[in-house]
């Protein structure tokens, strides 16, 4: 054959091959990425857990603070048992209803991905989620029977910072930010004992629904 | 200096192997079904490429019984690393080239 005739050939051979290559990097980025991210979490539902933890901290701020403002030193001290019971009820209630919310928006967002919301990577994200925050979970009751209640709040905060780095390969990378800065106003609030009340607000309300909205502007659309 | 083509590994050149092992490499392990479910395709598509991928040993598998279901999991080997790691930089070394 032909030397050049060859080459030409190749040439061409070689640019098909080449878009071709590239399509082979590009899936495997894909593959790997949908393999290990459960990308079907809304934002919206960051927005909304924020928002219910906001309305707890206010039914919360009324039974434990009012007439004080949340913002002197919270002299009544969470002491008597029927205060702790209803104070769990609202943080349960609210936990309850993020999930809720997290699961069928998530639901409909996997639906519309075409993908299931129940696969390998949302049950591993899960699991990740839930060791972190069962450890805690029982921790915290130690810490309440014990009656350490001012560091209830510093402790949980600290506790949801580390299921959220521990979450975050599984989830969106920057919800490992959102962990780091958990855990700092976790510390904090250890060091300022009687304002829990506020940094919960700031850790489960403002920073969600700022997180959320980033996240549903950003992955979303 | 050496033809990147030659580090094609031919395994992988089969775009569904490709993404077999990618998926393989980001995690530990992933059973039959949630791969199938991952790639979309059909059982058999997926099992014969699994069996191309056996063969030449790039990946492990192991079968236990979940809630009395078969299940199997695939795992992928050290040597199945080593090819995909050299079949990307392959692949990368290609399209460097060509863009010169």
């Amino acid at each position: 054959m032909n030397p050049f005739i060859n080459f030409e050939l190749q040439s061409t051979f070689n640019m098909e091959q080449n878009s071709d290559y590239q399509k082979d990097i590009e899936s495997i980025r894909h593959m790997m990425e949908k393999s290990v991210k459960f990308l079907s979490l809304s934002g919206l539902s960051g927005i909304l857990a924020g928002v219910y933890a906001l309305i707890g901290a206010g039914f919360a701020y009324y039974i434990v603070y009012l007439p004080q403002t949340p913002f002197d030193y919270a002299n009544q001290s969470v002491k008597e048992v029927t205060i702790i019971i209803r104070l769990l009820a609202i943080a349960l209630a609210v936990l309850v209803a993020s999930i809720i919310t997290g699961y069928v928006l998530a639901s409909r967002k996997a639906n519309k991905m075409g993908v299931k919301v129940w696969n390998t990577t949302s049950k591993r994200l899960v699991i990740n989620l839930l060791v972190p925050l069962l450890a805690g979970g029982i921790f915290l009751i130690f810490l309440a029977l014990y009656g350490y209640f001012a560091l209830v709040a510093p402790a949980f905060l600290i506790f949801y910072g580390l299921a959220l780095i521990q979450a975050s390969p599984n989830l969106y990378d920057e919800i490992r930010y959102l962990g780091y800065l958990e855990i700092i106003l976790g510390i904090i609030c250890a060091a300022l004992p009687g304002f829990g009340l506020i940094f919960w607000s700031i850790g489960f309300g403002v920073l969600h629904i700022i997180y959320g909205a980033l996240m549903f502007k950003k992955y979303d659309r | 200096m050496k033809n990147p083509f030659e580090n094609l590994d031919k395994v992988m050149e089969h775009r569904v192997r490709l993404q077999i092992i990618s998926v393989l490499v980001a995690n530990d392990s992933y059973d039959f079904n949630a791969l199938k479910e991952l790639l979309d395709i059909t059982d058999g598509n997926l099992a014969t490429h699994l069996k191309a991928l056996e063969r030449e040993k790039y990946i492990s598998i192991s079968k236990s019984f979940v809630d009395r279901k078969p299940n199997t999991r695939y795992k992928v080997t050290e040597r199945g690393r080593t090819a995909f790691k050299k079949h990307i930089d392959a692949l990368e070394e290609l399209i460097k080239q060509q863009r010169k």
